[in-house]
């Protein structure tokens, strides 16, 4: 927890992320070549779903970083009501058009997989529509830090909002036990260990990884344009004042 | 792609796109407010050091 209260300060974090940064970002660029190899050239077609199933192998990462980050979010919404830490408000700000872009990559990419799988582009049921819903979470949340002439007021509204939208989560990853649904069952994340074939885990796998990373980054990059964009405000107003 | 080529790399594109352009933005919007608070901190700091050498009492200071 020290570790933490140490890191908590916004100039000390980002001379820490910026020590990290090329290594994510090499990271990140060998797992996403590997994972392109693989998905692409170096792994089987499905029996049932032939050469469609490379599709997986960016929609599930894609729709796994959508629930990731809203749920980093949600704990960064948490930190910043509780402790009041205003990096964590900052995290959660730069976050936020990351984890919708990646919920409309899953909400695009599942569309593509459905039409010639199930033959539609897209059905109301109980998994699309609450990713759909997850997706206007992130616009509205978004929408309504920004609604605000005092920024406080609206970051305190915007993690009132993640906190309480957190509820999709759950509803999402269980929405295909739950309900009938077109959608296939997990066959990653279940209690008995994943169903799938290791040739077509690893490449799942190495593209979970190359999006996590990619998310990272572009959480340090933006997490540092957040903090500029509050000193130009604080700038303003001190100038005016 | 087993006559599949159109929806495997629709959605590669879609996504190599997605990546792109939220990197690209992330960086750009970086750029601008390095740029904006360079700016406002040559024209700000000055002024804030004659304003308390003029009165060594003015403790106004951002956080």
């Amino acid at each position: 927890m020290n570790w933490f209260h140490w890191l908590a300060n916004p100039a000390r974090f980002m001379r820490f992320a910026a020590r990290l940064q090329p290594w994510i970002m090499a990271l990140g660029l060998l797992t996403g070549a590997a994972g392109f190899y693989f998905a692409l050239f170096a792994s089987p077609a499905d029996y049932q779903q032939g050469e469609t199933v490379r599709i997986m192998y960016v929609h599930v990462p894609s729709a796994w970083m959508a629930m990731f980050i809203y749920v980093v979010m949600a704990a960064a919404a948490g930190s910043f009501l509780i402790w009041k830490h205003p990096l964590a408000d900052v995290a959660a700000q730069a976050a936020a058009p990351v984890g919708a872009g990646f919920t409309l990559m899953a909400l695009i990419t599942g569309s593509l997989w459905g039409q010639p799988m199930w033959g539609t582009w897209w059905v109301w049921d109980a998994r699309l529509t609450s990713v759909l819903i997850l997706f206007f979470l992130y616009l509205g949340y978004i929408a309504l830090v920004n609604a605000f002439d005092d920024p406080e007021r609206g970051s305190k509204a915007g993690a009132i909002l993640l906190l309480v939208g957190v509820v999709n989560i759950p509803i999402i990853k269980f929405s295909v036990d739950w309900w009938n649904t077109l959608h296939q069952p997990a066959s990653v994340a279940r209690m008995d260990g994943p169903s799938i074939d290791p040739s077509m885990l690893l490449p799942l796998l190495l593209m979970a990884a190359a999006f996590k990373l990619y998310f990272l980054y572009l959480l340090i990059v933006r997490m540092r344009g957040e903090l500029m964009a509050r000193r130009i405000r604080l700038l303003h107003l001190s100038d005016v004042s | 792609m087993g006559g599949y080529a159109t929806y495997v790399w629709s959605s590669y594109g879609v996504v190599v796109v997605m990546l792109a352009v939220m990197l690209i933005s992330s960086v750009i919007g970086g750029r601008t407010r390095d740029r904006e608070l360079t700016a406002l901190e040559e024209r700000v700091g000055p002024r804030r050091q004659r304003r308390q050498q003029n009165d060594p009492e003015d403790t106004r200071h951002d956080a």
